[in-house]
């Protein structure tokens, strides 16, 4: 065995990437990218057109690079890493200037904002500007609350919602806090806890196609839980969460069904769906 | 509930998950008892920033000792043999159960009273001693229920743990003789007073080692049952087992590592017992054993060590809090693993111990939802590690450049090109409009079976019109 000599910090990969509180810019800036991912492309289309309101309606100007596609996400945890990394670099080289990206989407955004400084460790032209994207990638509703520091007028009637967060949001995006304030502006809406609340939903990207029973089992558990927790709403900001949250609630054909935070908050304030 | 057609072939890990999901009173008993610890975990670490300070100080001591491993050996090895402390080197567990066997035949020993070891369990002592005639007996209450019961370990700390009360009373009742009942205490003194006799009649007792310090030659070994401290202290000899990244620099590493590990895997400020090992028993002295051996088990350790990003495995104190938090360990426990290691550690350690391609699927067996990175004491970034071991799974090696055992076992040509498909799809902007056309236009089309997705779900249906086509309207609009 041939051991270094010196001291190697292991800080290579850390496992909570936001230790340090991020710092906010002081202004709404004019413009902002947004990175609509691939499952709300598809399958919550409506989510991204909220979240595109939301925004305007905080006189943000809103660009949607119409290249964009995928954040590499599924082929990154899946361990094929070169795709991953040909993929990242597509969306990369779309977000050029100098506006934040926003990402409806806590996992994809946490591959923006830590994982891609993984995939371009061994080129420094582009971890320069994986980094530089990663210091202005915001979470939607962190972007909400933290850079546009919204003010929400309720003006539906009282309901009772329980909150999603997605694992790697919660754990790389801290997205629960942004979620929870977001809906504590809301008058008429009161979040009721569900029972283990911060464990995963069962989703896990290809986990749940790799591991169909136990990703089966812990999704039957998330459901119950949300079900027994008297909401008649749950809102989620992931949309592979919602994606199957909302599968297993359909199979079930239980009354509950799981809408994007962006959609919530947007009919909830007065925005037509 | 009628079970759905699936797909017929079904891996060993998978099939195995079933099982244990399908046993409702095994799922109940797990549930129960990790709510519990994580209970008493947080519990343990009111203070927030008290625990992250700590976690760091552990990670940096983990990783300032693995990075003069070698050196860090050398000079244990030097202080235990200067305090009288025979110590033995095993690069397989073959060589380790010779050694013990060795010292047994030298001692004509035929009965072995054991403390809690796992890397025991990796030899799989039990067993290669009982072939050559000597017992082996259990005295950790948990390993000795299982082993009773004739059962591997099924997590690290807690061995019975998929056993209830009443579970253990008709064990004991159908093994022992014992009137049945299901007051713990009871059950607890039956067992205490079966060992404690056997602690006086064996010839050799093995214990595991927690810390390993260098500067002094000293083993460090925690317990709550006091059989650690008897084991190692009745019999004449003792034979401590560990792996080789065990070892830290200082007496002073072992108080933060001490306080991380009791207050990760219990909840517990301190266990019950410290026993601190630096010699056999000295003229004079009333007791203590006449021979004290360290066996240093390497097992493919040195090859996690090799990789910079893979060497972070070695940190792990085996506290099982990354277990206990795991929502898949908690739904299918120990035994599914098949392995000596549970969990997410077991996933990321087991396949330096036995080769990749024996445990292709432990690196799958996770959502990657980061509970076990974020209770780890010493940080180790088991999520990336996942990931960085379903990357080798499926990566075959370049000749004489293997980074791993088993390394690629998983690599299939057909997945493979799904995902250069997939690549291309996602990097090509024409391809992927013509996709999303043909997606949303045709999404009466979409099967309502999608393999094992809708076994527990509704098929998802693509909405009529994309986001991308939404926005360019929306934002043609306004503009």
């Amino acid at each position: 065995m041939n051991a270094p000599r010196t001291f190697v910090p292991q800080a290579t990969r850390t496992a909570e990437p936001d230790a340090a509180p991020r710092t906010y810019p002081e202004h709404k800036p004019e413009r902002i990218y947004l990175f609509g991912t691939c499952v709300v492309d598809l399958f919550f289309p409506e989510a991204g057109m909220d979240a595109i309101r939301l925004l305007e309606r905080e006189g943000i100007q809103v660009v949607f690079p119409q290249a964009q596609s995928c954040c590499g996400q599924p082929a990154y945890t899946s361990g094929y890493t070169d795709q991953a990394r040909e993929v990242a670099r597509a969306q990369l080289a779309l977000f050029d200037q100098d506006w934040p990206v926003v990402v409806p989407s806590g996992s994809c955004a946490g591959m923006f904002r830590h994982h891609y400084q993984e995939l371009f460790a061994g080129e420094p032209d582009t971890l320069a500007r994986a980094r530089a994207v990663a210091e202005r990638t915001y979470e939607l509703a962190e972007f909400l609350l933290h850079v546009c520091r919204v003010e929400l007028h309720d003006q539906g009637p009282p309901t009772e919602v329980a909150l999603h967060t997605s694992c790697s949001a919660r754990r790389e995006m801290h997205t629960h806090h942004h979620g929870r304030a977001l809906l504590d502006q809301l008058s008429g809406v009161r979040r009721v806890d569900h029972d283990h609340e911060s464990e995963c939903c069962g989703f896990g990207g290809t986990f749940c196609v790799r591991m169909p029973d136990i990703s089966g089992a812990m999704v039957a558990d998330k459901t119950r839980s949300l079900r027994d927790s008297g909401a008649t709403r749950v809102v989620s900001a992931d949309a592979g969460c919602l994606m199957n949250i909302n599968g297993a609630l359909k199979k079930q054909r239980a009354p509950l069904q799981g809408q994007h935070l962006a959609s919530f908050l947007w009919q909830r304030t007065g925005g037509q769906p | 509930m009628s079970q759905p057609a699936r797909i017929p072939l079904r891996d060993e890990f998978n099939s195995r998950a079933r099982d244990a999901l399908g046993d409702a009173q095994l799922r109940r008993n797990f549930r129960g008892a990790m709510d519990s610890l994580m209970e008493k975990r947080a519990a343990a670490f009111s203070d927030a920033d008290e625990r992250e300070r700590l976690r760091t100080l552990g990670n940096h001591i983990r990783a300032r000792a693995l990075s003069r491993l070698p050196d860090l050996l050398e000079q244990l090895e030097s202080n235990l043999t200067a305090n009288g402390i025979q110590v033995h080197w095993a690069e397989t567990t073959e060589q380790a159960n010779r050694i013990v066997l060795d010292i047994a035949e030298r001692r004509q020993a035929r009965q072995v009273i054991k403390g809690k070891s796992m890397v025991s369990e990796e030899m799989d002592m039990n067993h290669v001693l009982a072939d050559h005639g000597i017992e082996c007996l259990e005295s950790d209450m948990g390993e000795y229920i299982i082993q009773l019961d004739h059962e591997k370990p099924s997590h690290i700390i807690m061995p019975a743990i998929h056993k209830n009360a009443d579970q253990v009373a008709r064990l004991f009742e159908r093994e022992l003789g014992e009137p049945y009942t299901r007051d713990v205490n009871e059950l607890i003194q039956t067992g205490r007073r079966i060992l404690r006799q056997k602690f006086f009649d064996a010839d050799i007792g093995v214990s595991g080692v927690n810390f390993a310090v260098a500067e002094t030659g000293t083993l460090v070994l925690v317990e709550n049952e006091g059989n650690g401290r008897m084991s190692t202290t009745v019999p004449k000899v003792h034979i401590a087992v560990t792996g080789i990244e065990k070892v830290v620099a200082h007496l002073r590493d072992v108080v933060p590592l001490l306080s991380l590990l009791t207050r990760s895997a219990l909840g517990q400020p301190i266990t019950t017992y410290i026993n601190m090992i630096s010699r056999p028993r000295q003229a004079g002295e009333r007791d203590g054993p006449e021979e004290v051996h360290l066996v240093l088990l390497d097992n493919g350790r040195s090859q996690a060590f090799a990789d910079g990003e893979l060497r972070q495995t070695l940190n792990c104190i085996r506290c099982g809090a990354c277990m206990n938090h795991c929502p898949v360990y908690t739904r299918v426990g120990g035994h599914t693993y098949g392995e000596v290691y549970p969990g997410p550690i077991g996933a990321i350690i087991t396949p330096h111990l036995v080769g990749l391609d024996k445990v292709p699927d432990h690196p799958s067996a996770s959502s990657l939802c980061g509970a076990c990175g974020e209770v780890c004491p010493v940080r180790i970034p088991i999520p990336s590690l996942l990931r960085r071991l379903r990357e080798e799974n499926v990566s075959r090696p370049d000749p004489g450049h293997a980074v791993m055992r088993g390394q690629g076992s998983k690599y299939s040509a057909l997945e493979s090109t799904v995902w250069k498909l997939w690549r291309t799809l996602y990097t090509r902007p024409l391809l992927y409009r013509l996709f999303r056309f043909f997606a949303t236009r045709l999404r009466a089309l979409t099967p309502s079976r999608l393999g094992p997705w809708t076994e527990h779900r509704g098929a998802p249906k693509p909405a009529a019109r994309s986001l991308h086509e939404l926005a360019r309207k929306h934002l043609e609009q306004s503009r």
